[in-house]
Order: C-alpha cells, then sequence, then structure tokens
C-alpha cells in the first residue's frame, strides 16, 4: 500500500535576490515498509523536501505547487490543527544537527512527554513509561535516569538517538530522516544506521532517508532518488542505481566513493561546483557539469522519462544510450 | 559555588568602601549642613557649638575616619535633621517602596512578557508592529506625567482607585504592608502600573528579540515535527530560553526601581524611601544620604546574587559547568 505519494511538489523561495527554485517539480512515491535514499549535495533541496512534506518550511519559503499525498490525504489541503495531529504521531522526522534538535533548558523527560501527550490524552506516567522504552529501544543504558538528563549532558551520537526515540514514540507510519548520522563519528554512524534500519524493519515503518552520501544509503535504502538542483535526476530500485546508474551526475557520484576493489585508483570527481539556484541555466541543470553534455541540454530541460524496471529519469543523453 | 559567592561578598564590600567615600566627600563639598540646620541669625558662638557637636569643626579625613569607624561596627550616624539613627530612620520608610517595586516588577512581567513574545511571534504582522509601537510610549513618555494621568482617568472620572497615600497596612513578620491589607493593594495598584509602564517596554522589547532568535532555531522545528501546539512552543520551549536575559535586565532594574522611585512616590505622596532621599539633599543631611546610598548598593548586590542563583534554575548548562569561573 502506498504511505506516501508527492506529485510534482514545488517548493519556492521569495528572496530578495529573485525565486529560488528550491524544489522544483520532484515527484516519488513510497510504500509501506519502503526505505526510500534521497540524495543529492548540499543545496540540491532534498531537505527541502522533507520539510515541505511535514509543512515546516519557513518564510520566505513557500510550497507553491504540485501534491503531497499522505495516505490518499493531500496534505496541503489539511487544516492546521489536522496537520499538527500528524506530525510526529503517523509522519515523524529526524534533523540533521543533533546538538541543535533538543531544548537545552527542557530535561529529556519534558521533551519525551510532551510528544506523547500532543498526540493521546494519556498520563504522565505512562507517557514516561512509553519514554522509558522508546529510549531504550534505541540502546541508551539506564534509561530511566537518563530521562531526567538534560540534553548537554549526553554526547552527540546519544542524542541522535535521544531524537531517533522522539521519533518512534508514537510509531509512526513514515519517518523522514534528514542527514541523521552526517554529523556524527563514523563508528555511531553505523551504529545508528544499523539501528535504524533494523527499528524501521521490525515496526513495518515507512523511512526516507536524506543523505548526501550514496555509500550511506547503499544497504540501506530500497529505492533511490538523485536530486539535483530541486529535482529528482534519477530514481529506481538502489542495486540498479548502484551498479549501473544512467545519469551523470549519479554515476559522477558513484565515481567519487573510495572502494575497496579501487585502491591505488584515482577517484574521480564531478568538475564545477553545484549551480547557483536563484540563476538556474534554462536547459539541464547539470549541462554545466556534464561530460555528456550536447546543444540540446543547453537548450531545454530534459522531462521525466521511465526507462522501465521502476526506474525514471531526466536525461538526453543517459549512460545507457550507447549500449542501446 | 560557595568560592564563587565569598569573591562576590568581598567584591562588594570594596564596591560599598568605595561607594562611601564619594558620597561622603561629595555632600561635604556641596555644602554645610550647619547652614540649614540653625537658623541664619543665630551668634557665631551657636554656629560654633553647633560645629563642635556635629564634629564640623573636625578636618574632613577625620571627619571620614570617624563616620568610617563608626560605620563598621553599623552605626552610619544619626540624621542631623530627625535625631534618629539614619539606618533605622531607612528601615522605616524601605518596607513601602520595596513592595511597591515588587509589585511594579510583577506588573511588568506580567504585561511585558506575554505582549513581547506574541509580538516576536506576530513580528512581520499588525498586531507585532502595533505592539511595538506601543512600547515606544512606554519608554517614551515621562513618569510623572503617566503618573497624574492614570489619577486622571482612574481617580478623578472613573473614581475607581485612590489616588493618593498608603491606604491600610497591615504587620507581616514585623513589617508594615500594605500588599496584604484589603483596604492597602488598591492604593498600589497606580503607582506600581506607573513604574511598571516603562520596564514593561523594556520587557516586550526584550522578549520580542529573543522570541524572534529563538523561533528559528531547529528546537523549535522539531518540537513542531513533534507536533506540539504552537502555544506550548512559545510559553514552554521559547520562554524558558529567553528568561535568562530577561531576568538579567530585570534584576538591574528591579535596583534602580528601588532606588530612583523618587518621582512616582512624589506624585502619588508614596511614604517610601525616595521621599527620604530628595528631603535630606535639601537639608544635607548626610547620614541618611550616605546611608540610603549604601543601603542602594546592598539591594544591587543582593539582587545580582539572586539573579545568578536564578541562572542556574533557568539554564542547566550553568549548574553543571559551575560559576565559578
Amino acid at each position: 500500500m502506498t504511505v506516501l505519494s508527492v506529485e510534482n511538489l514545488q517548493t519556492h523561495f521569495f528572496t530578495d535576490a529573485g525565486v529560488v527554485k528550491a524544489v522544483d517539480g520532484v515527484s516519488f512515491s513510497l510504500e509501506e515498509g519502503e526505505v526510500l535514499g534521497l540524495v543529492g549535495e548540499s543545496g540540491s533541496g532534498k531537505t527541502v523536501t522533507g520539510f515541505s512534506i511535514l509543512r515546516l518550511v519557513d518564510p520566505p519559503g513557500r510550497v507553491t505547487g504540485g501534491r503531497i499525498l499522505f495516505r490518499g490525504q493531500d496534505l496541503a489541503k489539511l487544516p492546521d490543527r489536522e496537520m499538527r495531529r500528524l506530525r510526529g504521531n503517523r509522519i515523524a522526522m529526524i534533523f540533521q544537527d543533533p546538538m541543535m534538535t533538543l531544548n537545552p533548558v527542557l530535561r529529556i523527560d519534558t521533551q519525551m512527554i510532551e510528544a506523547v501527550q500532543a498526540h493521546e490524552k494519556v498520563s504522565k506516567a505512562a507517557a514516561r513509561d512509553r519514554a522509558v522504552q522508546a529510549l531504550a529501544r534505541v540502546g541508551i543504558p539506564s534509561p530511566a535516569e537518563r530521562l531526567n538528563a538534560y540534553p548537554h549532558q549526553f554526547s552527540g551520537g546519544m542524542r541522535q538517538r535521544v531524537a531517533i526515540a522522539i521519533a518512534l514514540l508514537n510509531g509512526p507510519d513514515l519517518i523522514i530522516a534528514d542527514e541523521p548520522t552526517t554529523a556524527l563519528d563514523v563508528t555511531i554512524q553505523s551504529q545508528i544506521l544499523a539501528e535504524v534500519q533494523g527499528l524501521a524493519r521490525e515496526t513495518g515503518t515507512s523511512l526516507i532517508w536524506i543523505t548526501h552520501d550514496l555509500a550511506v544509503v547503499a544497504g540501506l535504502a530500497d529505492r533511490i532518488a538523485v536530486m539535483y538542483a530541486g529535482r529528482i535526476v534519477e530514481s529506481g530500485p538502489a542495486s540498479a542505481i548502484l551498479t549501473a546508474p544512467a545519469h551523470p551526475y549519479t554515476a559522477g557520484l558513484l565515481g567519487s566513493i573510495p572502494g575497496h576493489g579501487r585502491r591505488g585508483d584515482r577517484l574521480t570527481q564531478i568538475p564545477g561546483m553545484a549551480p547557483n539556484m536563484a540563476h538556474l541555466p534554462p536547459g539541464c541543470a547539470f549541462a554545466p557539469r556534464c561530460p555528456r553534455v550536447s546543444d540540446a541540454c543547453r537548450a531545454t530541460a530534459p522531462e521525466v522519462t521511465e526507462t522501465g524496471a521502476g526506474r525514471a529519469l531526466r536525461c538526453l543523453h543517459p549512460l545507457t544510450e550507447a549500449v542501446a | 559555588m560557595l568560592v564563587y559567592l565569598l569573591r562576590r561578598i568581598a567584591q562588594s564590600i570594596f564596591v560599598a568602601l568605595a561607594m562611601m567615600v564619594i558620597v561622603f566627600f561629595g555632600i561635604y563639598m556641596v555644602g554645610n549642613p550647619v547652614d540649614i540646620l540653625i537658623s541664619p541669625d543665630a551668634t557665631p558662638a551657636e554656629i560654633e557649638a553647633t560645629m563642635e557637636r556635629f564634629g564640623f569643626d573636625q578636618p574632613i579625613w577625620m571627619q571620614f575616619l570617624t563616620f568610617l569607624g563608626n560605620a563598621l561596627q553599623g552605626d552610619l550616624g544619626r540624621s542631623f535633621v530627625h535625631g534618629e539613627p539614619a539606618v533605622q530612620l531607612i528601615l522605616h520608610y524601605m518596607p513601602a517602596t520595596l513592595e511597591l517595586a515588587a509589585l511594579g516588577l510583577f506588573f511588568s512581567v506580567l504585561i511585558g512578557v506575554p505582549l513581547g513574545v506574541y509580538a516576536g511571534y506576530k513580528s512581520d504582522r499588525w498586531q507585532g508592529r502595533a505592539i511595538m509601537t506601543g512600547s515606544i510610549f512606554g519608554f517614551s513618555l515621562p513618569n510623572f506625567w503617566v503618573g497624574m494621568l492614570l489619577i486622571l482617568i482612574f481617580a478623578v472620572e472613573l473614581r475607581w482607585l485612590p489616588s493618593t497615600g498608603r491606604g491600610d497596612t497591615v504587620e507581616v513578620l514585623g513589617v508594615r504592608l500594605s500588599i496584604f491589607a484589603e483596604g492597602g493593594l488598591q492604593y498600589m495598584i497606580l503607582p506600581a502600573l506607573t513604574l511598571a509602564l516603562y520596564k514593561a517596554s523594556l520587557v516586550t522589547r526584550l522578549a520580542r528579540a529573543g522570541t524572534q532568535e529563538a523561533l528559528v532555531q531547529d528546537y523549535v522545528k522539531f518540537a513542531r515535527a513533534k507536533g506540539v501546539s504552537e502555544t506550548r512552543i512559545l510559553f514552554v520551549h521559547v520562554l524558558k530560553n529567553i528568561m535568562i536575559p530577561i531576568v538579567t535586565v530585570l534584576g538591574l532594574e528591579l535596583g534602580s526601581m528601588i532606588a530612583f522611585a523618587v518621582v512616582t512616590e512624589t506624585v502619588f505622596a508614596w511614604p517610601g524611601m525616595g521621599k527620604l532621599l530628595i528631603d535630606s539633599i535639601l537639608t544635607l543631611d548626610r547620614p541618611v544620604i550616605v546611608a540610603y546610598l549604601m543601603m542602594t548598593v546592598l539591594i544591587f548586590i543582593t539582587i545580582n546574587l539572586i539573579v545568578d542563583v536564578i541562572y542556574t534554575l533557568l539554564d542547566p548548562r550553568v549548574r553543571i559547568s559551575g560559576a565559578a569561573s
């Protein structure tokens, strides 16, 4: 069953320097229990996509078009009250920087109990019990005691575990994880990755894992969507994308990951820089950096084409072209 | 924490000493109290006798050492005018001022914090702008004028509240207070509001700035992502974070409210310390002035200490790292 279906989402920021189309026509859907890896460089619009789903885009940003269907219900049309009831209850989010997401002056128990009580009429004691269980589930030792601590008494990894525990509190259908491991040590990263994967599988929760690191989603995601300059340029089953990327940008990202079988080889890099979002080129946004660019690319932006086997692509000259 | 407290107290003693020197010599330079104390047609012999009685015939440094010696034993001298010990005189008038300032502070928080938080929340809407514009009046209207206006509206026109004096008092722990007296509280409302208006505007602006800053923090967004209501976000998540600067400023302002309630006390004929100070300056009643200012220093020091303690309650991070640094 489809949990989330995003259709032609557009989120624009109305700044003094002009309209920045941070998200420009993004579509994807997510089945129950499915893990989607949303991959892209900084500024590609992946985080804004996540916030758009929860309707948490701050001004001057605004969702200007498209539909976000959560279990068939259009979130854009939902009254604020209803939307608040969904947040943290059916759709939860984990943020990038665990040092900033917990309120520094409130105890952990306060911040967890309010997350339960915002959605359910339960006693403080019952909410507290739930919090203890959630903390235990994410591997925090002596959770009942730690509940009385303040955020600064936790390490970064522990804080992110607390944030994950908060996301799990109400047993959501969907968790949006916005680079939750980026700010952490590598060892902690893999632990948390494994835990979240296990927890999602256990509870049948769908997951959108936003990251700039293809290697992170390689072992985690069922499907991968690669974003560039506010658009999804390529999407499909994770294994297919990782082994046979069709978009030159995806191939570039894969080429820049160090791997075991490549000792001694030079890592490839994508030339140039991510484009200025306020002044995108008229054609394909990747054209200035693309090794396969043609005049047609610079003139018109490529549309989405379905290439079979659940894959979709925005490219005039995919890497599969030469083979076909 | 203990080391910190001891150091603070040592600093305070130094400040008190410096204050004593400045005030003592300052008043000495203003004029000779004998000129005011005795009638203009007194004979030189009478003047001589009075000078000797108060010790004014001694050189200034000698007078100061005598004063200092007595002060260290807790005796700040007798009022030249009233003949009572200066400290006793001040303590007699202090409760009236303290309770007035306390109620003023309460009003300023009660008015300022919700207005400021709301103005910060709606900072780009007309509500936010209206509150900010209103706060400018709070800043710029002179105290005595506000007092008279309040009297005109609430005492003269509407006849809701009394305009002068202190009304009934009850004895609480040996101190006479109006605030707990049935017929006393109504006398305090207008002067306390007058005192509070300026502070309320200040608190409004502080709360607004803090709220604007806090609202863009990740923890607010995360709280929203949890589904927490906007009211709770504002009055739990944001408020607790912005209270730290507000408490700092209010602490200092409470000191100034107590020490300089003169104008308000005069307008409302409130029998507090401010009125005593003005009278004492006019009569060059040195012991009272010195004692008054010492008291003021003491009040400021105490309030600052209290503020530091409140910090530790508000910000858990201060508690752990220890305030000793």
